[in-house]
């Protein structure tokens, strides 16, 4: 007891540390609505990490879209033929990409190259004084820093999902034509023929609500890391973890409300 | 060298005064009852060990910590207080040189000293600012290394592009963290010879945190000997170093050794 009241913690160090924790980032996120719509707005850098962001994800998530598209394809296609069912395959395909995997993927390769790249920077700007730096000159660093990032990923992380799922429609196509002669365009109309307007919003409300959670995360992380150089790669690792991990709880939230509403 | 100029100091006019100022990190008391007073074109180096709050001290002065208890007001006004329009409003008015130069590292030497000048005074024209920026290099002596990213400068360089960084913004007061830690003794020479002429060509009044006596004694008109959170002994350096405090004398000693 004695103990406790001389470390000032109320329970232990860490249950402590996780709710102070838990309030910093609430108060973090708060502090990003005041500013993100007060002036000035540095449009100039929210377009400037708006082409950062989707950049440097833009090969990777090419690639990967591509690989799932066809992988998804190749490992449905024996289920369904035993049903003779192959040519509901498209239909298949459109709504395991356009409903989950498309805003998924990108969402998850976001999280390791942005998020993970977000907390580092702004790490190693804390810990070598730069975000100090701007303070003393009068610039606000988290309106600099922090709400032109969110702000990027929060636009940028849907396009490139949309994209994302284009490019795996298009790996699948492929597929489906290696084994089958069918035009391009009629596997489009029949992957969308089953995708409703809900399930489109609910996908870019999903990639939204993914955008704005890496960005956050990742500042969050990187704005507060402390012990030097060892903190930087902790901040980093770090926002992909805890990004990763908010991700999959917002997609099932997001799915049953979606649900809820159908 | 340039010497300091002794005269322009204006004892009736103080620009940064403290009192009974104490700050604590969880159960660590850092600063003890500082009380202090900066006038007007004068430099007073801060002397001290590691550890014992000296960054602490000029960081409470330009707002980015707060003082557990007493008065800071810096040209007329009280920092804590300050609301952050007003605080940012002071900041402008204040140059802060980091110890470790706190250049930003994905922008290149032009940006870096354009980047407070144009988030700050949004009007300046393309040539305005260009002038600015060739101003202050011109200063600091480093003119050719405009295009340079600040992980091509030596460890000098990058002391001088920060000051300049600092100069652009033309302040009143200039506080400088460590300016010549981590240099070899000629460069440490040079910075302390740019302390001198940036205090007599921008008029500034400057508070030198540092544990280098060459750079106290060639730069300050006073000195104020931080020890365990308190100032020990304020005066010029004949003043405080003709003593026979122990710890006074070690700390001499220490740095002739070294």
């Amino acid at each position: 007891m004695f103990n406790r009241m001389r470390n000032k913690y109320t329970f232990s160090k860490g249950v402590d540390e996780y709710f102070s924790g838990i309030h910093n980032a609430y108060l973090f996120t708060a502090l990003f609505f005041r500013e993100a719509f007060k002036r000035p707005f540095h449009l100039r850098e929210v377009i400037n990490q708006c082409f950062e962001v989707g950049l440097k994800s833009l090969a990777l998530i090419s690639l990967t879209g591509f690989i799932v598209g066809i992988v998804f394809t190749k490992q449905s296609r024996p289920s369904l033929e035993d049903f003779g069912a192959t040519s509901w395959l498209p239909s298949l395909i459109g709504i395991a990409i356009i409903k989950a995997l498309g805003p998924l993927v990108t969402a998850l390769i976001c999280a390791g190259k942005v998020g993970s790249s977000i907390g580092a920077e702004l790490g190693s700007m804390r810990v070598t004084e730069q975000i100090d730096a701007m303070e003393v000159s009068a610039i606000n660093p988290f309106k600099y820093l922090v709400v032109t990032r969110v702000i990027a990923t929060t636009l940028t992380i849907p396009v490139l999902a949309l994209y994302c799922s284009f490019v795996a429609l298009y790996g699948s196509y492929l597929n489906v034509h290696a084994e089958e002669t069918s035009s391009m365009i009629s596997f489009y109309q029949s992957a969308f023929k089953t995708i409703s307007f809900l399930d489109i919003t609910t996908s870019v409300v999903k990639t939204i609500v993914y955008g704005f959670t890496i960005g956050i995360v990742g500042c969050y992380k990187g704005y507060h890391a402390t012990q030097g150089t060892r903190g930087v790669g902790k901040a980093a690792n770090q926002a992909v973890v805890l990004a990763m991990f908010l991700i999959f709880i917002e997609e099932v939230i997001i799915v049953q409300i979606a649900n809820w509403i159908r | 060298m340039k010497k300091l100029k002794q005269h322009s100091i204006d004892k009736e006019d103080s620009v940064i005064s403290i009192s009974g100022l104490f700050k604590s990190f969880d159960e660590l008391e850092v600063l003890r009852g500082i009380n202090f007073q900066l006038f007007k074109g004068e430099n007073v180096a801060v002397l001290g060990k590691s550890g014992t709050g000296k960054s602490v001290l000029i960081k409470i002065i330009i707002g980015l910590l707060k003082p557990d208890r007493g008065e800071v007001v810096v040209l007329g006004q009280h920092v804590a207080q300050l609301e952050s329009k007003e605080l940012n409003a002071l900041r402008i008015r204040i140059g802060f040189s980091f110890q470790n130069s706190a250049l930003y590292d994905s922008m290149n030497v032009y940006q870096n000293l354009a980047f407070p000048l144009t988030m700050n005074r949004k009007n300046l024209n393309k040539k305005e600012v260009d002038d600015a920026v060739e101003e202050v290099l011109e200063a600091v002596g480093l003119t050719d290394k405009l295009k340079q990213m600040p992980s091509d400068l030596s460890g000098g360089q990058r002391k001088r592009i920060g000051i300049a960084r600092t100069l652009i913004l033309k302040p009143e007061i200039m506080l400088y963290d460590e300016p010549t830690s981590g240099l070899d003794p000629i460069t440490s020479a040079e910075i302390i010879e740019l302390i001198n002429e940036v205090q007599q060509k921008y008029n500034t009044s400057s508070v030198i945190i540092t544990h280098d006596l060459t750079c106290a004694k060639n730069s300050a008109n006073r000195i104020a000997m931080l020890l365990e959170g308190e100032f020990l002994k304020v005066g010029t350096f004949d003043e405080v170093f003709d003593t026979n405090d122990e710890q006074v004398k070690a700390f001499f000693d220490y740095n002739f050794i070294q």
